[in-house]
């Protein structure tokens, strides 16, 4: 498990104007390296922060996540991070945008501008390169993120409802896509949802998580064969698992009949 | 797809905008000759052309002496606003001591701090850029500051989890984030840097419009002031009209300067 993700009773506890809130209690998951795991559940469950505490953008108030057998007590190595909105930069080109991710961490931008070209390349945005955010559709935008994201060649790839803000078409679209890059890849990812089917379509396993306070309910185990076509969402294998936790949401009180 | 225009090019606003002033000033010269103020109080445009023109070389002087305290005080406010911005972003505390001492400088009226400049500096250019600095930096300080704390905060967390210094984010996040703030502040300290250094003459000095202003009126020669006037009112123009020609240049990319459509709006 050197390349997973353990955490080990992790819990969030923020300050507030009426006291303390709890957004994170009890969590216990262990991501196996090269594992897409996806974190689903309603606004307000806690899969966020829990995921930005991987991230070591917050910390922990109990418990401890490791990374690779380290304690994360900032961001770790070798991550990438998609957010729910693209968070590209209006002044730099696509191309430059994708390289920032290099030259946050002080690295020269040249060995690294083939790489990012090809990446847009291999996600449709090779004409798009040199263009700048504000000239490209939302998903061509998100599609420029994950490219960003995947520059410096992360071992974890984590993603924060990355697919929220967008339509349904193209998040069908860069479902797929995700898909296959995983398939090519092998790397760990961490994806964070509230659609029951994008959970299921992408991940090898899925945390169910409640509110009230934020915490993991229940792990469900995905195992469809890969690669897994877009059809495979009206197989009965797949509505299976759709029906199982959505009758788990239901039986919570989230999902009413 | 239609791109947006406005109605009318730049050179069609000019045209317009010259048009008006002509306008304005054939009117002036008709009422003088029709009403015929006394001279010492109101002179007529010609008269003014006429002084203009009988010494051009004195008012090109003046005129250089205040355009150069003028932009020497702009460029001061611009390099120490930027500076004492980035130090209030930086730290709480700064933020405290730095902003007390400039609120409490800038309401303290400058006409009457003039004097003490002069005591300190005497009466070359030193005083009058160092009020043109006075009037010009707080617009400055108070703009890029904003623009410096208005970063998306999932760009500051995007730029921690790649491992991005805190330098790194100031270069590449936060100081490009504040340009358009920074040409907004610019476009308020230029002609405020125009008003100190003409306040600066004022007080004390032997060059600069101000200072042809003020003796002028010790002459009651109503026509060299408005002469002065006129070519005041041309530098602060140009000076206005040459920041905004600048941003342009360096925000091509901001919202306020694009014009063509984009694909998602077309999509």
């Amino acid at each position: 498990m050197t390349s997973g993700i353990s955490i080990r009773n992790v819990g969030k506890t923020y300050a507030s104007a009426r006291g303390p809130v709890t957004a994170l209690t009890g969590v216990d998951i262990d991501v196996r390296e090269g594992e897409f795991l996806a974190l689903l559940g309603p606004s307000g469950c806690g899969k966020s922060t829990l995921l930005r505490c991987i991230a070591g953008l917050d910390a922990a108030s109990e418990g401890t996540i490791r990374v690779r057998g380290t304690e994360v007590t900032r961001p770790p190595d070798r991550l990438g991070m998609v957010f729910q909105r693209d968070v590209l930069l209006d002044w730099r080109s696509i191309v430059d945008n994708v390289l920032l991710a290099a030259e946050f961490q002080g690295l020269k931008r040249a060995p690294h501008v083939a790489r990012a070209r090809s990446l847009l390349e291999r996600f449709g945005l090779g004409a798009f390169a040199d263009r700048h955010p504000w000239e490209l559709s939302g998903g061509m935008r998100q599609r420029a993120a994950i490219c960003r994201a995947l520059l410096c060649e992360p071992e974890i790839l984590l993603m924060d409802e990355p697919f929220g803000a967008l339509d349904a078409m193209t998040r069908d679209d860069l479902n797929v896509e995700l898909a296959r890059i995983q398939q090519d890849g092998g790397r760990t990812v961490v994806f964070v949802t509230h659609s029951i089917a994008e959970a299921v379509y992408l991940a090898d396993r899925v945390a169910v998580m409640s509110t009230g306070p934020g915490r993991v309910v229940e792990m469900f185990s995905i195992d469809l064969p890969r690669p897994r076509p877009l059809s495979i969402r009206e197989t009965p294998a797949f509505a299976r698992h759709v029906a199982a936790i959505r009758g788990l949401f239901s039986r919570l009180g989230i999902v009413k009949e | 797809m239609a791109t947006p225009q406005r109605v009318g090019g730049h050179g069609q606003g000019l045209l317009a905008t010259l048009g008006v002033l002509a306008g304005l000033l054939i009117l002036w010269e008709l009422a003088v000759r029709v009403f015929a103020p006394p001279p010492i109080i109101l002179p007529p445009p010609s008269a003014i052309v006429a002084e203009l023109a009988a010494a051009p070389r004195y008012f090109l002087r003046h005129a250089g002496f205040t355009l150069w305290t003028t932009l020497a005080g702009f460029a001061l406010s611009v390099v120490l606003g930027v500076a004492l911005a980035v130090a209030i972003v930086a730290s709480r505390w700064a933020d405290r001591v730095i902003t007390t001492v400039l609120v409490v400088m800038n309401s303290l009226p400058k006409v009457a701090l003039a004097p003490l400049f002069v005591i300190w500096m005497g009466t070359g250019a030193e005083p009058k850029i160092a009020i043109a600095v006075m009037l010009a930096i707080f617009s400055i300080v108070a703009d890029v500051a904003l623009g410096l704390r208005s970063v998306d905060p999932d760009a500051i967390a995007l730029a921690r989890v790649h491992q991005a210094t805190a330098w790194r984010i100031l270069w590449k996040v936060r100081f490009p984030n504040a340009l358009p703030a920074l040409f907004v502040g610019m476009k308020v300290a230029i002609s405020f840097a125009l008003v100190g250094a003409i306040v600066g003459e004022f007080v004390g000095g032997s060059a600069g419009l101000g200072y042809v202003i003020l003796v002028a009126q010790g002459q009651f020669d109503t026509v060299r002031v408005f002469a002065a006037l006129v070519v005041l009112g041309v530098i602060g123009t140009l000076l206005f009209y040459a920041v905004e020609a600048a941003e342009r240049f360096a925000l091509p990319w901001h919202v306020s300067q694009r014009s063509a459509g984009s694909i998602s709006r077309e999509a």
